[in-house]
């Protein structure tokens, strides 16, 4: 440690360097040094505040570290690394080295956040997230993104002001800014409460994500999937730890998205809905509050970006060399693309938390504590989620992008700094499947937690090969074709053995009620959207009036005012 | 020389005038504004640094003590707004060179100037004198030259605005004397600080009727709804320098008459307890707000767009003047300053679009990033401004709108407020969309525009994030002027 820089910093200057360095090695040295440089500073750092600013008669402390910081500001680091080696072939034309410093200010918005002391600071880096963020979507250029970026703008700008709303209220009661546990007590905490909510993707306030993040660029795709949400769920474990009402939602997360997922055909748009499913692991870990069940939410974030982005990496390659992205324009690529199917299917068996793979060490964690802590009811929900992850990340990816029909796409491999991110991504992944400890080593509290013990690994082992079974039983009697979605419930249900008709009866209830209110309000705003212009347009209020109507209203209001006090 | 700096503030431009018109020359007129605005801004630097060391300064004009002669008054309110008009003209002028040229006839072009030089002369009166029929004055000699300067503009509808504009103004002016004239007769004084004096003792239905005249007047110089018809028109079709003159400048002397008749005249008590001014300025803000912010959406004029956001953010102003405490009034106040800062900046960028392209309608600014970039970026950075980004200047006047809001235990304000920040992105959005996001179908020779609408026109967006990171100086004198209104200060 040589002097207290804050994380965010180099990162910035960074953007600004890389907008103007010539292109070659000057930018690719920047790209990748800034976050080996940015990940050396944090070593040994203490935790407590380490800046602090006054503006405008508050003091912010920018650069503070908390019992996640670092944890996360490692993981942060390391994302941006592989995110920038992934993207470091983009050359031509000006729009490409925009989404490079673009992407260096989204990560250092998201270290902004993570290290941040007070609300305001954390309202800040909020809202740069979002907008910097939201250029890695519109860098796809295109009706559609352009549109799916917008969308996701606005939703992150509302969130922000209910962050903002709530600080404000809470300095307002409480008179103190920090950033710190909050709880759902009271307006204040609501507002920040669903604030983070937004940005986690809680049930019903999540289609941003699965709108906005199939519509960026091949290599975006894998910076946004690193940073948004787990600041959400940074700043969720942060302020409402141990809240019961997120064991709920998280468990909602972790199953709803299982069947939207297996309908959708975008590759992309399925690792969508997984993420929310991961997400929701993480959100039940704060919601239960132990210490087990914190440390398993945090190193389950920590996994996921990995894995998360090695899938997304996988599926960005194959957008990449072949601009197709729907599972059944594509099949048979294993054949031209050996290696990025196998990295593929590293990430895959990651997710669906293989013994010896990455995500098996920490959503254990969150499965103990539940049992432990008595939540008998949400576990078997965990459970059924965990199957179905396995079926559509861990197999229909892979499946249908590399295997399955041959699609008669011949390409090749893509650029090698694509291989070489997904390789570092997967060594990762296997690395700390193996050797958790090393992970374990950095969590914010002591457990002695282990998972490599009979009763995890066979009840996992057992889950997904009869999992498999399932799916390669489908497979063979012809009743699997994506396009066929009333199949796919049975698929799913068959792994919890339940009555399918009752299925059959929720789920189209469940979509309906969901469609009636959606459509709703559609129908209300499009209404809206109908008259507007005809009260504000040029021909309603705001035409130009004649002189006299101005008169009178002058009238009117010297009448109102002394009418009023004549009355008092 | 140093003792006639409040009367100094007012001759220079006064004399610059009639100089500038006299010259016939067009660039030399324009040499003697720049000189003469440059001046009255360190002249207003200058009072203000003093009062804020040493308190009010007096300056009784011709040496006839205070009741019987005019006397000037510089308190922080005053040399706050004063430092504001100055700013904007010395920032606006050296702007006007290229723009009048473009916009604006040979022959016109001295008078032009000279008329810009009695607008300032009439602002920095109003907010200087210590005496409500000087102020009237002051008030008439720069709503007349600005009449003049709008008919100027380059479009043919410019003079129907202007037209429209006299009548109301007149009309506002008139009510404005007319609750002088009250005043007067029943104290028999027009000197401010007496008038503070001997109202309270007097009372009665007159001194009410004053009261409602004055509001409704001063509403419609301050173009608060619903008595803010002129002003879109005018801004619209005004030459495009005095679009982001008046609109800087001239709303905000007005808000800063309202301030000095409410609270140093009638005195926060009488106002707001006996008169309960709020539950008048309160609605009306809000409606403001929402209804102006709405109507910008729907506007096509890039530059009507904005002068609707316009009669939204003086709504902002007077609902940090209606909570009545110390941090309402600082964020209005606040926003006095910002909202010139930002306005100038959205208003040069639009002239320089103007100088370029011939029209300012969204439909001509159709992939003009491609061509513009450096002014569309000062469009969207000072648009960021607009909506409350933090580290601009918006976010700290909407930060302690709010604020004041919550004091008070205004949920609802502060969510409308909340709301407007809203709308500002969309119709901001509108305008950026279609210069990023549409292909350029317009003149193959349109260029970016010369330095010499660059440079103020960026001196103003730097502004914008410079007291949006460092808003200690703002803030500290907002407040400073604040309390004393109030009369809670030290």
């Amino acid at each position: 440690m040589w002097i207290d820089v804050p994380p965010f910093l180099p990162f910035f200057i960074g953007a600004v360097l890389v907008a103007l360095a010539p292109r070659g090695w000057a930018r690719n040295a920047l790209l990748l040094g800034i976050p080996v440089l940015g990940g050396i500073n944090l070593i040994g750092i203490q935790a407590g505040p380490h800046l602090e600013v006054e503006l405008f008669q508050y003091t912010l402390t920018p650069f503070s570290v908390g019992t996640f910081s670092l944890l996360f500001g490692y993981l942060f680091h390391l994302a941006a690394f592989i995110g920038n080696l992934f993207a470091l072939h983009l050359k031509r034309g000006d729009e490409d080295t925009l989404q490079q410093s673009a992407a260096l200010v989204y990560a250092g918005s998201a270290l902004g956040a993570v290290f941040a002391g007070d609300f305001i600071t954390l309202f800040i880096f909020w809202e740069l997230l979002a907008f910097s963020s939201v250029f890695l979507i519109w860098a796809r250029r295109g009706e559609r993104s352009v549109r799916a970026g917008f969308r996701y703008l606005v939703i992150h700008v509302l969130s922000g002001v209910l962050l903002l709303a709530g600080a404000l209220i809470r300095f307002h009661q409480t008179g103190s800014i920090t950033f710190e546990y909050v709880g759902l007590e009271g307006l204040a905490g609501w507002l920040l409460f669903i604030s983070f909510g937004i940005k986690a993707a809680f049930p019903l306030l999540h289609n941003w994500l699965t709108d906005a993040y199939p519509e960026g660029t091949a290599t975006g795709t894998v910076f946004l999937s690193a940073f948004t949400t787990k600041v959400a769920v940074f700043a969720l474990a942060v302020a409402f730890p141990g809240t019961e009402a997120l064991i709920y939602i998280g468990a909602a997360m972790t199953a709803f998205p299982i069947f939207y997922a297996v309908i959708e055909n975008d590759l992309r748009r399925v690792l969508g809905y997984s993420m929310i499913n991961q997400i929701g692991f993480m959100v039940t870990g704060i919601g239960i509050g132990t210490a087990l069940s914190l440390n398993g939410a945090v190193a389950h974030a920590f996994n996921d970006v990995l894995f998360k982005g090695l899938l997304f990496m996988g599926m960005g390659a194959v957008l990449h060399q072949t601009g197709r992205m729907n599972g059944s324009d594509l099949g048979g690529l294993y054949k031209s693309m050996p290696f990025t199917a196998a990295l593929t299917t590293v990430g895959a068996a990651s997710i669906s938390a293989f013994p010896l793979f990455s995500g098996f060490v920490s959503k254990s964690m969150v499965m103990a504590a539940l049992l432990e802590e008595g939540y008998l009811a949400v576990w078997p929900v965990l459970l059924f989620a965990s199957a179905g992850v396995f079926h559509h990340a861990g197999i229909k990816i892979p499946f249908f992008a590399f295997f399955a029909h041959d699609s008669g796409i011949r390409t090749k491999e893509p650029p090698k700094n694509m291989l070489l991110a997904m390789s570092l991504g997967a060594v990762l992944c296997i690395g700390i499947g193996t050797f958790p400890q090393f992970l374990y080593a950095i969590l914010p509290f002591e457990t002695g937690y282990w998972p490599y013990d009979v009763t995890h690994v066979l009840t996992q082992t057992q889950l997904l090969f009869f999992g498999a079974l399932a799916f390669v039983g489908l497979q063979k009697t012809g009743i699997y074709p994506p396009e066929l979605p009333s199949v796919n419930i049975d698929v799913e249900w068959s792994y919890r053995r339940l009555a399918p008709k009752a299925i059959r009866a929720i789920v189209p209830a469940i979509s309906f009620v969901n469609r009636t209110v959606r459509s709703a309000a559609v129908s209300q705003f499009n209404a809206f959207q109908r008259v507007a212009p005809r009260i504000y347009g040029t021909r309603g209020m705001a035409r130009q009036w004649p002189t006299g109507n101005m008169v009178i209203w002058v009238t009117v209001m010297l009448a109102a005012y002394l009418i009023f006090y004549f009355l008092k | 020389m140093i003792n006639h700096l409040p009367i100094l503030q007012v001759i220079v431009p006064l004399m610059a005038a009639p100089v500038a018109a006299l010259v016939r020359k067009r660039g030399v007129a324009w040499f003697i504004t720049v000189l003469a605005t440059w001046a009255s801004l360190a002249i207003a630097v200058l009072l203000l640094l003093d009062v804020r060391d040493g308190g009010t300064i007096r300056y009784a004009l011709g040496g006839w003590a205070a009741p019987w002669g005019i006397e000037y008054r510089v308190d922080t309110v005053s040399a706050y707004v004063l430092v504001i008009v100055a700013g904007i003209g010395a920032i606006v002028t050296p702007y006007a060179l290229l723009s009048v040229r473009r916009e604006i006839g040979v022959k016109q072009a001295p008078l032009f100037y000279s008329a810009l030089l009695l607008c300032l002369c009439g602002l920095l009166g109003i907010t200087i004198t210590g005496d409500v029929f000087n102020l009237f004055v002051f008030l008439e000699i720069s709503s007349i030259s600005a009449y003049a300067l709008i008919a100027m503009g380059p479009d043919r509808r410019a003079l129907h605005a202007a037209y429209k504009y006299l009548i109301m103004g007149s009309i506002g002016a008139t009510f404005i004397v007319i609750g002088i004239g009250m005043m007067y007769m029943m104290t028999g004084t027009l000197n401010m600080a007496d008038l503070a004096r001997l109202l309270p003792s007097v009372g009665g239905r007159t001194v009410t009727v004053a009261f409602a005249f004055l509001a409704v007047g001063i509403s419609l110089k301050l173009a608060l709804f619903p008595l803010h018809q002129w002003l879109p028109d005018a801004y619209a079709y005004a030459p495009s320098t005095v679009t982001a003159f008046l609109a800087s400048t001239a709303t905000k002397v007005a808000f800063y008459v309202l301030l000095r008749v409410v609270f140093s005249v009638f005195g926060v008590v009488f106002a707001f307890e006996t008169m309960s001014l709020h539950w008048a300025l309160l609605p009306l803000a809000i409606v403001a707000v929402l209804f102006a912010s709405l109507t910008a959406v729907y506007q096509g004029n890039v530059k009507r767009l904005l002068a609707y956001s316009s009669v939204a953010q003086i709504g902002y102003m007077i609902l940090g003047v209606s909570l009545a405490t110390v941090t309402g009034l600082t964020a209005g106040l606040l926003h006095l300053f910002n909202h010139a800062v930002i306005k100038g900046a959205l208003f040069l960028a639009m002239g320089a679009v103007m100088y370029r392209v011939g029209s300012v309608r969204i439909e001509a600014m159709q992939g003009l990033a491609k061509r513009m970039p450096w002014t569309m970026a000062a469009f969207v950075a000072g648009g960021f401004s607009l909506i409350g980004v933090p580290l601009t200047v918006g976010f700290v006047s909407k930060w302690y709108l709010v604020l004041g809001a919550i004091e008070n235990d205004m949920w609802l304000v502060a969510f409308f407020v909340l709301v407007g920040s809203l709308l500002a992105v969309a119709y901001i959005w509108k305008v950026a969309e279609a210069a990023y996001f549409k292909d350029y179908i317009g003149d193959l020779d349109v260029r970016e525009a010369p330095l010499g609408l660059l440079v103020p026109m960026w001196a103003l967006v730097v502004a914008n994030f410079y007291f949006g990171v460092d808003a200690n100086l703002t803030v500290g004198v907002a407040r400073q002027a604040a309390e004393l209104l109030l009369g809670v200060g030290p």
